[in-house]
This record gives C-alpha cells, structure tokens and sequence, in this order.
C-alpha cells in the first residue's frame, strides 16, 4: 500500500502507463464510435436512436465506478492517512461528475422522442441526479476550507456517506415501478441486447474507461504537484 | 528502542481503530439507509400503480394518479375525431380501459409498457392527460426476437421459446 503513497513511485507508475493508455483511448474510440453510429443495426422499436445507448450506457457506468473509486480513496485517505489517496479523489471527482452529466443529458435527449418527455422524478432517474449533487458537494467542500487537509476529509466523509446511494441506483428499477427500463446488461439471466449491439456498447465502455485512466493520471500529477508547491511556498516563508 | 516500539504500536492500533469505526460508521449508514427505503414501501417511491393495484386500493373517481402497465394487444383503437385514442393497460392480472386525447410518442405500440397520467371517471375509465411511452430492456436488430418476454403469456400461448423458429412473427408488427 505504502509504496503507492510515494509521489516519486506514482510518478514512475504514471509516465509507465500513459502512452500505452493514450494509444488505448484513440484505438478504442474509432473503433467503439464506428461500431456506435455506422457499423451496428438499427433497434427493432427505437430505430436508429439506439444508438444515443452507445454513449448514454457507458457514461453512467463510468458515472457510478468513479464514484466508488472516489469512496474507495475517501476510505483509505480517512483510516490510513495516505496522502495521495486524498489527492485521488479530488483528482477524479470532476471526471466522474462530467460522465454522469453526459449521461443525465444523453439520457434526456432520448427520453424525449422515445419516452414521451425529457424527464421524470422515478426511482433510476432522480438516484442518478443525487449522484450528480453527490460529486458537486464533494468538490465544493474541497474548496470550502481554506486547510487542505480538513477540506479533504469533510469531503471524505461525504463522499463515504454517499456511497448508500449506489446500490439504490443500480436497484431502483427493481425495488420500484420506473419509467426507466430495467437492467439488459448485469442481470442474472444474461444480456438482453443483441451481440451486435454488445460489441459497440463494450467497445465505447472499455475507450471510456482508458480516457478516464489518461485524464486521471493528468489530473493526478497535477493535484501532487499543486501539493509540492505549497509545501516548498511554505518552507520558503519559514525561512 | 522499547519507547518507539510502544509507539509504533499505539500508530498501529489508531490505524485498526479508525477501520473499524469508519467501517461500522459506513455499514450502519447504509444498511439504516436501504431499512428506511423499504419501511417506506415501494408504493411511496414507486412511479406509477398497476391495474392490480389500482382495483386493490379502490382508487376513487376524479383522484390523480399514474397508471402504468401493457398496453393490451388488440385493444388500441382511434375514436372519429382522430385525436382520442383508447386502449387497455394491463398488468397481467387485472385491465383498465384508458382514454386519452393528444399526442402518443414514437415507442407507444400495443404489447409494450406505457405510463400515463390523469384519474378514472364515473365509467371507471382512466381519462388520461399524459401518455409516456416505457422502453423495455430488449435491443435487437429489425427482425429478431427479443430476449425478454415482455408480453403476457396467456394460457394456449405458444412457449416464448417456439417463436425462436419463426422470426416473422414480430416484424410485422
């Protein structure tokens, strides 16, 4: 654990992974963006707006998976004190809060022509808009306090207490009548959507999970380098 | 030497106890939380009642609710003036005819979900002011039969299974 709280090891780590993330992220989204928009049929009821999914689906997925990545760091950061673990999840909370808008306004978007409306306050759809308000609290209370550390931990305990949240949107549209159709991906009996269709939502999840993993790393040396700053601005007026 | 060890026990133990309480903090947040959820009930958090429901609770005349369920195969029609549409919601168990007039989405058809909004008149008919239109969780190419049944299968039905041979059978929908 403790090797990973040495900046000058996650800086190794980090220049180690970046070009093959980047390749990774230019790779996967020609060939997810082909397979989305010209390469898979269109849906037998929803023709070609299926194809809104392709971004929708992964987008939300990312939305929920940064936000665990966040409660994960929140945990770590609170028990063990590990500094770069606190610096995670201020790296990766605006990331995660751009993929659950993406996925909120992608979600919108199709909802009007299939649904009938933009909007309905079900189960599934007002989880995913307090996930949203989640990730905005966590980053304002990052800027709300002007001593880092005590920033960094209220922002710790919100995001642990938020974590209640992801298993009422994951289940909101069995525990409860939704608007929102249930799960076709994660459920026990198997995917309900046609192979075809599989490759290009797999293939627009895996680039964005890669183009979370370049961002992130950019966001990450970015926060330990704001770090070293004020720790040297510190000393210098010490002096 | 006896003094640091001491020490880097004590850090130590600290470390465990944070766990701990930031562990039991989390699981007792959560578990309180989903508790509350479903003392709740899935009625009060639920988005529209079912025909089944609705027979259940004896819904009076002229109170607002959300309706949501099949729309009955066979049961759409368009009344003369081309704008009132009526059709049967149902849930498998019980039926309730709507009315509605204005504008129906792109994905309203019969055999698939629907979610309307308005309240029963004095005929018991479900007099609505909005019909939304629910996807179910099926993507498939034109031409190919949905994983899922949706449907209800009545008694007599052919097993959903057996109409994996006969793909014509939907596209004509």
């Amino acid at each position: 654990m403790h090797r990973f709280a040495n900046p000058a090891q996650f800086n190794r780590l980090a220049d180690a992974v970046m070009p093959w993330a980047m390749i990774a992220t230019v790779l996967l989204f020609g060939a997810g963006l082909y397979y989305a928009l010209i390469g898979s049929p269109p849906d037998y009821q929803q023709g070609e707006s299926v194809r809104v999914m392709y971004v929708h689906v992964p987008a939300a997925w990312m939305g929920m998976f940064i936000y665990v990545v966040i409660a994960v760091a929140s945990f770590v950061a609170l028990v063990w004190r590990h500094p770069l673990a606190l610096l995670a999840g201020k790296a990766a909370a605006p990331i995660g809060a751009t993929f659950t808008a993406l996925a909120l306004i992608t979600g919108m978007l199709w909802g009007k022509p299939m649904w009938g409306t933009y909007w309905v306050w079900d189960g599934r759809l007002t989880s995913v808009l307090v996930q949203f308000f989640l990730y905005l609290g966590y980053m304002a209370l990052w800027k709300a306090m002007d001593d880092e550390e005590k920033a960094g931990n209220a922002a710790s305990i919100l995001a642990l207490v938020g974590v209640v949240n992801i298993p009422i949107i994951k289940f909101s549209v069995d525990w409860w009548s939704t608007l929102h159709q249930p799960a076709s991906v994660m459920r026990l009996d198997g995917p309900t959507i046609d192979g075809t269709m599989l490759v290009p939502l797999f293939l627009m999840a895996a680039a964005y999970q890669v183009y979370f993993i370049v961002v992130f790393i950019w966001r990450m040396k970015l926060e330990v380098n704001n770090r070293k700053l004020s720790v040297m601005r510190g000393s210098g007026m010490e002096n | 030497m006896v003094g640091q060890g001491n020490q880097r026990k004590g850090l130590k133990t600290r470390k465990q106890q944070r766990l701990l309480v930031l562990s039991a903090a989390v699981a007792t947040l959560v578990g309180a939380v989903l508790l509350v959820l479903f003392a709740l009930g899935g009625d009060s958090l639920s988005l529209f009642l079912q025909p089944s429901d609705v027979k259940a609770k004896q819904i009076a005349a002229g109170q607002h609710f959300r309706l949501g369920g099949l729309v009955e195969a066979g049961s759409f029609s368009k009344a003369e003036d081309g704008l009132t549409y009526h059709f049967t919601v149902t849930d498998c168990v019980a039926t309730l005819p709507v009315q509605f007039k204005g504008l129906l989405p792109d994905l309203f058809r019969e055999g698939q979900g629907v979610v309307t909004e308005g309240e029963l008149n004095a005929e018991g008919v479900f007099v609505a002011s909005t019909v939304l239109a629910k996807h179910d969780e099926n993507y498939n190419p034109p031409g190919t039969l949905p994983k899922s049944a949706d449907q209800c299968v009545h008694p007599g039905d052919a097993p959903y299974q057996a109409l994996d041979q006969a793909p014509d059978t939907v596209t004509g929908r």
